[in-house]
């Protein structure tokens, strides 16, 4: 049994319907990429996963268990941690404030929160920050921020909504191999990403999604050279000789 | 708490007990108005400088509290001593019920605003009108001088009221810092939907915030009305407190555990001073407008307050410390 299933869910706000019946699985230990051209719905299917907006139909099953009625903070603690593609630090504190926020949601006291989010941010990378605010970061720290507090309340699906863009090829790298090493922990990963070398590299699956709908789904290669993937990213003129590009569409 | 931190602070508190012994009166009933306004600063820090949730309506707990532990006292001689936990109580049953709705419904900045002050001023009106509550004359409490009904004879003994309901909501507040009430309030003033994120249970921290606030805020008032003896509805559930509530934590430090007693260092003795002075005909009201400079001047200059700056003028000072 998935881990993550999504069974034709379904989101209108006013004359647009967002998302229109999608359905997609994500297996324990599985790193799945979800891709799409701007609009496509993405970032409103993670809204409906993690619990932030109602869908209108359909269902979202997390570890065998329908969410539906369910909080963000309640969809959090079953273990469904989610990053925002608009990073949202708390800027007042400091990093390590920030990881501990997270921390908190598994471990009784405050000690453990600590000892616990100290532990994060060396994963991350970002334990020489730990006393700085947050609000002075760099881009690249503050999506890494972003990851670590996702990170620290311990769950087993990491939902990650563009945590590469805007960065640079190198910063890129490091995000990735850091992705491998959250997965090599059995964390299962649901990603939106439009840098595809990071989509091909990581997933082991990927569905497209293009208004509202999933238009294909499989792995990495066989969707790189998808005629109708390249056609809702390119239009029809470019629909032959995909390679491996960003596609910042 | 460093050890000097620690040193610093119980050298204050000894201070601050002996002081009364070399103080005149007028002196002792200035400070009885900083510790007390900044005991009230103290308890809207928890909901509005932590938690973010800026509540324009604390004199409504004020209120309730003072009536309540009067009314009891007046009518079936319960000691103020146990009506005020009543008043407390019934203060912090309001906060529930603001905050019920207003963080049910999500309300935010300037509509929660809106809302602390709407409840403050139903109050205020529903006790205008009615005259079990003493109506617009409002209620006075008879002076007996019986320390069982909250009197004293001595002005000390206020002074040290005061001293230590200031030093309790403090210590409260210290508490809070260490905790995760403390940790979740700064995430959700941060960013509420971040903290959802992070298996925060906004609503339930909010509502514990308004309820602990209120419950201090609550208790206060029982003190102002033994130490006033007379409550007036426009006085205690008016925007004028609700605003002196505010404001010395906002020009202090809000969400800083020693920002509401600097702001209420800074703040009480020139209220008091525009007190005496501005009340001749022609001038009254001239304090609203050192207020409102003072504000817009803290607002420009100093968004965090003053207690940050002290403390890097501090650190500056003492390279060593």
């Amino acid at each position: 049994m998935a881990l993550l299933e999504v069974v034709d869910v379904r989101k209108r706000f006013g004359g647009l319907q967002a998302v229109a019946g999608v359905s997609l699985d994500v297996a324990a230990d599985e790193v799945v990429g979800l891709i799409g051209p701007n609009g496509a719905g993405k970032t409103t299917l993670f809204h409906l996963i993690s619990g932030f907006l109602p869908p209108d139909g359909g269902d979202v099953r997390f570890g065998g268990a329908s969410t539906r009625g369910l909080k963000p903070h309640q969809v959090c603690r079953r273990g469904l941690a989610r990053t925002f593609q608009i990073v949202k630090p708390f800027q007042a504190l400091t990093v390590l404030e920030n990881v501990r926020v997270g921390a908190l949601a598994r471990s009784g006291g405050f000690r453990a929160a600590t000892r616990k989010a100290r532990e994060v941010l060396a994963l991350v990378g970002l334990e020489d920050r730990a006393d700085r605010p947050a609000r002075g970061l760099t881009l690249a720290d503050r999506k890494r921020l972003e990851l670590a507090r996702a990170l620290a309340t311990e769950p087993r699906l990491l939902l990650l909504d563009e945590v590469m863009a805007g960065l640079t090829p190198a910063e890129t790298e490091r995000i990735i191999d850091l992705c491998r090493a959250i997965n090599a922990r059995g964390i299962a990963i649901l990603l939106i990403e439009h840098v595809m070398r990071a989509v091909m590299a990581l997933s082991h699956r990927v569905v497209v999604v293009d208004q509202g709908r999933v238009i294909a789904s499989g792995p990495p290669a066989a969707i790189a050279n998808d005629a109708r993937v390249v056609e809702a990213y390119l239009g029809e003129a470019y629909g032959s000789g995909p390679e491996d590009r960003h596609v910042d569409a | 708490m460093s050890v000097g931190a620690l040193w610093l602070a119980s050298g204050t508190v000894l201070a601050l007990l002996a002081l009364p012994a070399v103080l005149g009166s007028y002196a002792v009933t200035v400070c009885i108005f900083i510790f007390f306004y900044g005991y009230l600063g103290q308890a809207w820090n928890i909901l509005g400088g932590y938690g973010g949730q800026l509540s324009a309506g604390h004199a409504a707990f004020v209120g309730v509290g003072a009536y309540a532990t009067t009314l009891l006292s007046m009518h079936w001689g319960l000691s103020p001593w146990i009506g005020m936990l009543v008043g407390a109580t019934l203060a912090a049953g309001l906060g529930a019920v603001i905050g019920g709705l207003g963080f049910r419904f999500g309300l935010r900045g300037f509509y929660f605003v809106l809302l602390t002050v709407a409840f403050a001023e139903v109050c205020r009106i529903v006790t205008l009108n009615t005259d079990a509550m003493g109506g617009a004359l409002g209620l006075y409490i008879t002076f007996t001088g019986n320390p069982w009904h909250l009197q004293f004879q001595d002005n000390r003994v206020y002074y040290y009221l005061a001293l230590g309901l200031m030093l309790l909501a403090t210590g409260v507040v210290a508490l809070v810092e260490r905790s995760r009430l403390g940790a979740y309030l700064l995430a959700i003033r941060e960013d509420e939907d971040a903290a959802e994120a992070l298996g925060v249970d906004t609503f339930r921290y909010k509502l514990g915030a308004i309820v602990l606030s209120a419950f201090l805020t609550g208790l206060g008032g029982a003190f102002y009305a033994n130490y006033l003896f007379s409550l007036q509805p426009n006085a205690v559930f008016g925007i004028p407190l609700s605003v002196d509530i505010i404001i010395r934590p906002v020009v202090g430090g809000a969400g800083t555990l020693l920002g509401p007693l600097l702001g209420s260092l800074i703040l009480s003795p020139l209220a008091e001073v525009a007190r005496i002075y501005f009340t001749r005909p022609g001038w009254t009201g001239l304090h609203l407008v050192i207020y409102g400079v003072l504000l817009v001047g803290v607002v420009l200059f100093l968004p965090q307050g003053a207690y940050p700056h002290l403390r890097r003028a501090w650190a500056r000072w003492r390279p060593g410390a």
